[in-house]
């Protein structure tokens, strides 16, 4: 049986990037291996080496980095090859995909252009015939209509398409192996159950190994015949899935078997006050025509009601695109609405800049980009403090330092930090720093748009720990929005499931998550929790 | 698209004309006037000249009469070269202008490009360092320094080509003069070049293209250069415009009898009418190389076809 056969080989390889810093270790001796066929995970936090390992593999490490060690494919040395003899194993005998299905195409040129260029470049093949071969590809990937898509642009493409485009692309010259690497985070989960579903189907079909990094257990658990966990740019632990997931023997393992958020939320009673009501919001984008198009009206949210007690928690979920953010940046008239917004007894909703900014203080916000929404210019201490520069210019300097000192000491982090500028924080300590932008205000009322969405797992359980404490510390009440579902049964007594800028199910969050009504929510909850199940149920449908 | 560019076009009427109205009203703000000597005309002559050219009838219709020659395409007589109207004098500069610019921006953009691109390839080398440094120098150091010294080094010391006049248009009288006016844009697209190509190179679509064993070759030209393309293109359309309608400096060092000239001499002159009429040629110069590049961005970037 050829299962055995050994194809990629990796020994010993060490990554070392130079940055103004010092030299920087990202991969620390990593020895892993994949046989023909089989699927092989490889698992790890952010920052754990496991992307760069492929591509030091690959000779696609950025300019500053420098690979040490062995990486065969066949026998064949792939570190330090010269680059004419790599390109005729990479997009041929080993193909990739990325994480970033919005960027990782070429905005410039039509997907059609884009797989037979390999195929022209690997397989020789004459322009039309690469052109026959791309659409029997978008075929296999099961793209719909694709002889129109063949003339499309990525931008013309959902997240999704433009996944499957690469694994056209990746499966054009028949590889060995196929690198995947976090190819469905940036994807909502129906939408990375289909991918992996396909990703499955095609392995049957075609045969080729696929290595799979990702940060995301259930994914192994639901796709991987063995698995490779990493920290700190070492392997930690290597088994099989089952033996990984029934018997982890290290701790870092068993930390991120544990990492999904625990904890729920019990409702709050009836006769809590309502703090903000909302009432059949909506939001229209209009779209200026552009040069060769006409210009259309979007509707992002339709009819939206909504109120939050409190000490509540809203959860709003719902996949890109189905108006969540947008419906939570019109509650707090941060984008003009129709339809009525009350906080407090009094209306809200058209309220200019001014007239709004007594109320902007009760009513915060924080953003998903813990990297985009702090200004990098200012320190941290400045950041906390801005707010209070508005809502409570009596204060003094040393007042407001203070202020930033207990704001700071809220959520965990060091006071001392507080002259330091953004920059030198990690993802977590950002949205730390955002929390208490929101906290220093005392405000009733916080937005968390995706709060705990660019973070890794271990580090998402903190944050909900925290937003729980300053929640009964102040008696606050959350709108969380998010597509994260485990996050949202965490946190949320209340869930609201949005779709295409309208609601289609809400309740009480456990009666939400253990009984859904609509196909829609049903579907959502599978793909979240039970990946394994509706993998399989895929499998046994097609065969 | 036609629909698109006559709209444009169209769009482009009360631009002009808020131009035309800012300038004649600016210009007639300006103290003196058109017949100012050093040693004062008569006054009956003054007073003749005033009506011949109604300079003595009210602004406001001295405007509207403007106006309405503009209408008919009829940009007046010029007031101090007596026996030209403004239309005969931009006739016979402006071609003179657009040739030295057309070609001094032809030159820009091939060097621009060559330099630019084998910078960026070659990031942080002596290669790249050397490349910025004469980008740095070609941009700081005025023209009025470079069109002296090659006309010295040149014209007059090593004798290889004229040191300035217009020949009749002879390629040996463009030479220096296209080089003073290239340089400088040379050195800014090859600047916009190398940056946008770094960027390029680095983007995720690039790593596809390499991770995928396209040839190197491949990859810059097709995959990074188009990409690299967009910023200079958008730079370009001001630039061109302000290439093709003429440089006073250049113009006056190499004595060329393009329109460069007009408009400083004009506006010094108080000539009022060919002022207007090099801004109006400006102007016009620049809605249409600001279209040009709309319509070149499209073409390059699908993206914006449909935003």
């Amino acid at each position: 049986m050829k299962k055995t056969e050994t194809i990629f080989d990796i020994r010993d390889i060490r990554v070392t990037f130079d940055t103004p810093d010092g030299e920087v270790e990202a991969v620390r001796g990593v020895n892993m291996h994949v046989n023909a066929g089989e699927t092989v995970a490889v698992v790890g936090e952010s920052g754990s080496g496991k992307s760069q390992i492929m591509m030091a593999a690959m000779g696609l490490l950025a300019a500053n980095g420098r690979a040490e060690g062995s990486a065969t494919y066949r026998g064949q040395e792939l570190i330090g090859l010269p680059r004419d003899r790599l390109n005729r194993i990479r997009g041929a005998r080993i193909t990739m995909i990325f994480q970033e299905p919005m960027t990782s195409l070429d905005p410039l040129y039509t997907i059609g252009r884009q797989i037979s260029e390999p195929l022209m470049v690997h397989g020789g093949l004459s322009a039309s015939a690469a052109r026959a071969r791309a659409l029997q590809l978008l075929e296999l990937v099961h793209i719909p209509e694709p002889e129109r898509r063949l003339k499309s642009y990525p931008h013309e493409l959902s997240g999704g398409q433009r996944q499957r485009v690469m694994i056209a692309m990746a499966l054009a010259n028949n590889p060995d192996l196929l690198i995947a690497d976090e190819p469905t985070t940036a994807l909502d989960v129906t939408i990375q159950a289909e991918i992996l579903g396909l990703l499955a189907e095609l392995q049957r079909k075609l045969g080729m190994a696929i290595l799979f990094i990702t940060h995301d257990l259930a994914i192994v658990e639901a796709f991987a015949d063995r698995v490779y966990v990493m920290q700190h740019g070492r392997v930690v632990e290597e088994g099989t899935t089952r033996e990984i997931f029934t018997r982890p023997t290290k701790d870092y393992t068993r930390m991120l078997l544990a990492a999904e958020p625990e904890g729920r939320k019990p409702p709050v009673p009836e006769s809590a006050p309502i703090l903000l009501d909302a009432n059949r919001v909506s939001v229209t984008f209009q779209a200026k025509g552009g040069l060769f198009s006409p210009g259309f009206e979007l509707k992002a949210v339709r009819e939206v009601t909504l109120s939050l007690r409190a000490g509540q928690t809203v959860g709003i979920v719902g996949e890109s695109g189905s108006g969540k953010s947008t419906f939570g940046r019109a509650l707090l008239q941060l984008l003009p609405c129709e339809g009525r917004v009350v906080y407090q007894g009094t209306p809200i909703h058209g309220l200019g800049r001014a007239a709004m900014r007594p109320y902007r203080r009760n009513l915060q916000m924080v953003f998903q980009d813990p990297y985009g929404s702090l200004s990098p210019r200012m320190t941290v201490g400045e950041i906390i403090t801005e707010g209070l520069l508005v809502h409570e210019p009596q204060l003094s300097a040393r007042e407001r330092a203070q202020a930033a000192t207990e704001a700071l000491k809220e959520v965990g982090l060091d006071p001392a930090m507080r002259n330091r500028f953004p920059h030198e924080f990690s993802g977590g300590q950002r949205q730390r720093i955002a929390i208490a932008r929101a906290v220093v205000l005392k405000p009733t009322v916080i937005v968390l748009d995706e709060p705990t969405s660019a973070l890794d797992r271990s580090v998402q359980k903190q944050i909900i720990a925290l937003l729980r404490r300053i929640q009964d510390a102040y008696d606050l009440s959350f709108i969380f929005i998010s597509h994260d579902l485990a996050v949202v049964r965490a946190l949320a007594d209340y869930t609201i499931v949005m779709k295409a800028g309208q609601v289609v199910e809400e309740g009480a969050t456990d009666e939400v998550f253990e009984r859904p009504k609509s196909a829609y929510t049903r579907n959502l909850m599978e793909a979240a929790f039970n990946l394994k199940q509706v993998l399989s149920r895929q499998a046994e449908a097609r065969a | 698209m036609l629909g698109y560019v006559v709209r444009r076009l169209l769009g482009a009427i009360p631009t002009l004309f808020l131009v035309v109205t800012a300038s004649f009203f600016l210009m007639r703000v300006a103290p003196g006037g058109p017949f100012d000597r050093e040693r004062a005309l008569e006054a009956k002559v003054l007073e003749n000249l005033n009506r011949v050219f109604h300079l003595d009838k009210p602004l406001w219709e001295q405007y509207l009469r403007y106006l309405g020659n503009l209408a008919r395409g009829d940009l007046g007589p010029s007031f101090i070269y007596r026996d030209f109207s403004v239309q005969e004098l931009l006739a016979s500069g402006l071609p003179i202008s657009m040739q030295l610019g057309g070609l001094a921006l032809l030159v820009a953009l091939v060097f621009g490009c060559v330099l630019g691109c084998i910078a960026a390839l070659r990031q942080n080398s002596w290669v790249d360092y050397g490349v910025v440094a004469v980008a740095t120098f070609g941009i700081t150091v005025p023209n009025f320094v470079v069109a002296p010294l090659l006309s010295l080094v040149f014209g007059v010391w090593l004798a290889m080509l004229p040191a300035g006049g217009w020949g009749g248009g002879s390629p040996a009288n463009l030479v220096l003069p296209v080089i003073t006016l290239a340089l400088p844009q040379i050195a800014i697209v090859a600047r916009l070049i190398r940056g946008s190509m770094i960027e390029a190179l680095r983007s995720d679509h690039v790593r596809t293209a390499r991770a995928y064993g396209l040839p190197a070759r491949m990859i810059v030209i097709v995959h990074a250069l188009r990409a690299a393309c967009l910023p200079v293109v958008s730079y370009l359309g001001p630039a061109a415009a302000a290439l093709l309608t003429g440089s006073v400096v250049v113009e006056t060092i190499f004595g060329l009898p393009g329109i460069g000239r007009y408009f400083v001499q004009g506006a010094l002159n108080r000539d009022y009418t060919l002022v207007m009429g090099t801004v109006i040629i400006i102007a016009v110069f620049v809605v249409v190389f600001n279209l040009i590049v709309d319509l070149l961005y499209a073409l390059l970037d699908p993206r914006v076809r449909y935003d």
